[in-house]
């Protein structure tokens, strides 16, 4: 990691009040993301994954500025955000947008494509005025649409062309890091790989940095160098991707990486997959000890008793538990033959 | 032995006096006890079949042709009232989105044994007893308590768990899964569809999984049907579909997803353009348009499902099965 640090969580809090009764009284809080610390180096795509109710998309509105945390920085090109004036914070929220999940409902349905993505163009003043058709033309280039799209509103166009369109209103501000929430998940199978592909294409023609959140492993495994695999509001374990998802270091990812079938009836038939027991516990009343002890295959009574903290498990990679040891989950080395066109 | 046997399957939507073909020529044949994955992608027709077979389909769609035959019975003949007891009773089914599909404002025992004392003729209390078990045995702890609990009181894997309970209450032969986890997280997905495969085959039930995932596929399928536009385009065992997939677009679904069990480097070749709009007429295969091997033949006639190697596959230039088979 000698590339400078472009995003730097720091101990990062959140808890939303909880309120009852007729007075609507604070009667408890529910925390739903418990010291969480990560760095993206600039250019690289960092993946956040864990199952619902994780904190994984509360930490993406932090980073985005739409919830202020309870607690913990979190510095952007060195600049404390979360210190900030509403005035003081407006640059940085140029260069810092948001890819969400659904493009139908991220996209203004009474404004074309054209009038989309020159609306951010003209606020910001990016370029002069007689250049912003060109702009928005090369931005519909740049996402694999064809210009004619300028006239079509959104319900003319597929899913995958709408999170196209998506895409490029995100690049028209001419950003450094994109939040990716979810970006993929909503897409049919044959669409959604070439929605990765662009994303892995924008990145490295245009140096962005990613902050990707997302519930499929396999998706996030593709496109991110690092990932941290989140629970009940804290990181279980990171690492960079390749060991990460071949030798499993927490019981944790090692469920969820069985959890997934691998498209393969041979393989399948050979694979004892014991599902993880269980759901996962309420952000307001969360275990004692290691909060993944109720469901934890392995547990011991320290777990039930004391949190384990994030603790090197190896080289630059990490993992909160009091038995975590990289084990290989199985061979994923092997070039199976795939059948080509 | 058959215990469905769809041929032939045709739907149509009819709006403003326009005739659409949603569903064409689909054949399935789900042997009891088994289990068959139907997968496709959005508007491929899957969940029109199973609505087909249910007689659940909206007003504004009809079967056009085909035959259904389930337990050697003709569907489409039944009278309403034949169709009612066939429903929840023989064939029942299993929806993506459980809050939706149960009633929220009747606790879970009333909607368990509302189908037991209609079609079985249980009384109150034998109702409720087969209800305590049956909670049991789809793993749903304390159930005398959760039975007096409403659908909001139960999280979104225990709401389909309930599903699965509600399914398997009135001894069915059959259960139609549409969807059943994709709005789960994935370790719920896997404890949900394990119980399903491992309840289907300790009843003896048959089971047609309706899904876009391929690993789901693989790992609790016995056949497979793959449809595209309203067609069936490739069907056969799922480990021969897998191994050596035949038709373009199988092939380039599997070449599309990413996978953990693949080296991460491997590159991902998307199918290029989208999936059909139903509503929109495409001459010859369906998938001509987006499909590197198409030919003048392709926009012109429909292929149809004919075997080819272990499987069977509608397209007028299947990738060939040596080289598919190299593996």
């Amino acid at each position: 990691m000698t590339a400078r640090a472009l995003l730097e969580v720091d101990g990062l809090h959140v808890r939303f009040p909880m309120r009852s009764g007729l007075m609507q009284r604070v009667t408890g809080a529910v925390h739903a993301v418990s010291g969480v610390d990560f760095t993206i180096p600039r250019g690289e795509a960092y993946g956040l994954v864990g199952e619902s109710g994780c904190g994984k998309t509360t930490v993406a509105r932090a980073v985005l500025q739409l919830v202020r945390p309870s607690a913990g920085t979190i510095r952007f090109d060195g600049a404390d955000l979360t210190a900030m004036s509403a005035r003081e914070l407006a640059p940085f929220r140029r260069r810092v947008q948001a890819i969400f999940q659904d493009p139908f409902s991220s996209l203004n349905p009474r404004m074309t494509a054209g009038d989309i993505l020159a609306e951010p163009i003209r606020v910001h003043r990016l370029v002069p005025q007689p250049e912003i058709a060109e702009r928005v033309g090369h931005l519909l280039d740049l996402c694999g649409l064809p210009r004619r799209f300028v006239e079509l509103y959104p319900h003319e166009m597929s899913g995958g062309q709408r999170q196209r369109v998506g895409i490029a209103r995100a690049l028209a501000m001419e950003p450094d890091l994109i939040v990716c929430d979810e970006a993929v998940s909503a897409l049919d199978v044959s669409v959604q790989a070439q929605i990765i592909n662009l994303l892995a294409d924008l990145r490295r023609e245009l140096g962005l940095t990613y902050l990707f959140i997302g519930h499929d492993l396999s998706v996030v495994r593709h496109l991110c160098d690092q990932v941290a695999v989140m629970y009940l509001g804290r990181i279980m374990e990171r690492a960079e991707s390749e060991p990460l998802f071949a030798t499993p270091a927490h019981p944790y990812t090692r469920a969820l990486l069985d959890a997934v079938p691998d498209p393969d009836p041979e393989h399948e038939a050979g694979r004892e997959v014991e599902p993880l027991q269980g759901e996962v516990p309420s952000p307001s009343a969360p275990p004692p000890g290691c909060v993944f002890h109720p469901r934890c295959p392995v547990a011991i009574d320290r777990c039930r008793q004391e949190e384990p903290a994030l603790a090197s498990v190896g080289s630059r990679r990490e993992a909160a538990c009091w038995l975590a040891e990289p084990k290989p989950r199985r061979d994923t080395s092997i070039k199976k033959q795939e059948v080509s066109l | 032995m058959t215990l469905l046997k769809v041929e032939h399957l045709a739907v149509d939507l009819v709006r403003d006096g326009k005739r659409y073909g949603l569903v064409r020529d689909v054949s399935l044949d789900v042997p009891a006890g088994g289990t068959l994955a139907v997968v496709g992608e959005s508007g491929s027709g899957k969940s029109l079949t199973a609505l087909a077979i249910m007689g659940l389909l909206p007003s504004e769609l009809s079967i056009s042709s085909g035959t259904i035959r389930f337990n050697g019975q003709e569907v489409p003949d039944l009278s309403p009232r034949q169709m009612r007891g066939l429903r929840g009773g023989d064939i029942a089914m299993i929806f993506q989105e459980p809050m939706t599909s149960l009633n929220p404002v009747l606790t879970i025992g009333r909607q368990l044994t509302e189908g037991m004392r209609l079609k079985l003729g249980l009384d109150r209390a034998q109702a409720r007893a087969r209800a305590i078990d049956l909670l049991a045995e789809v793993g749903i702890a304390e159930p005398e308590r959760r039975l007096k609990e409403y659908p909001h009181q139960f999280s979104g894997g225990m709401r389909q768990r309930v599903m699965i309970a509600i399914a398997l209450s009135c001894n069915p032969k059959l259960i139609l899964a549409d969807e059943p986890t994709t709005a789960l997280d994935v370790t719920i997905q896997a404890q949900i569809l394990t119980l399903l495969s491992r309840l289907c085959k300790d009843h003896d039930v048959g089971l047609v999984l309706i899904t876009h995932n391929l690993g789901i596929v693989a790992r609790h399928a016995d056949r497979v049907s793959v449809m595209y536009g309203g067609r069936v385009v490739e069907e056969g065992a799922a480990r021969a579909v897998f191994a050596a997939p035949a038709h373009p677009y199988t092939v380039g679904l599997l070449n599309s997803v990413p996978r953990l069990d693949l080296p991460r480097d491997r590159a991902l070749t998307p199918i290029d353009g989208q999936p059909p709009d139903p509503m929109e007429i495409v001459h010859g295969c369906r998938f001509h348009p987006r499909c590197s091997r198409a030919t003048e033949r392709c926009a012109q006639e429909v292929p149809p499902l004919a075997p080819h190697g272990e499987t069977a596959v509608a397209c007028w230039h299947p990738v060939a099965q040596t080289v598919a088979a190299a593996q």
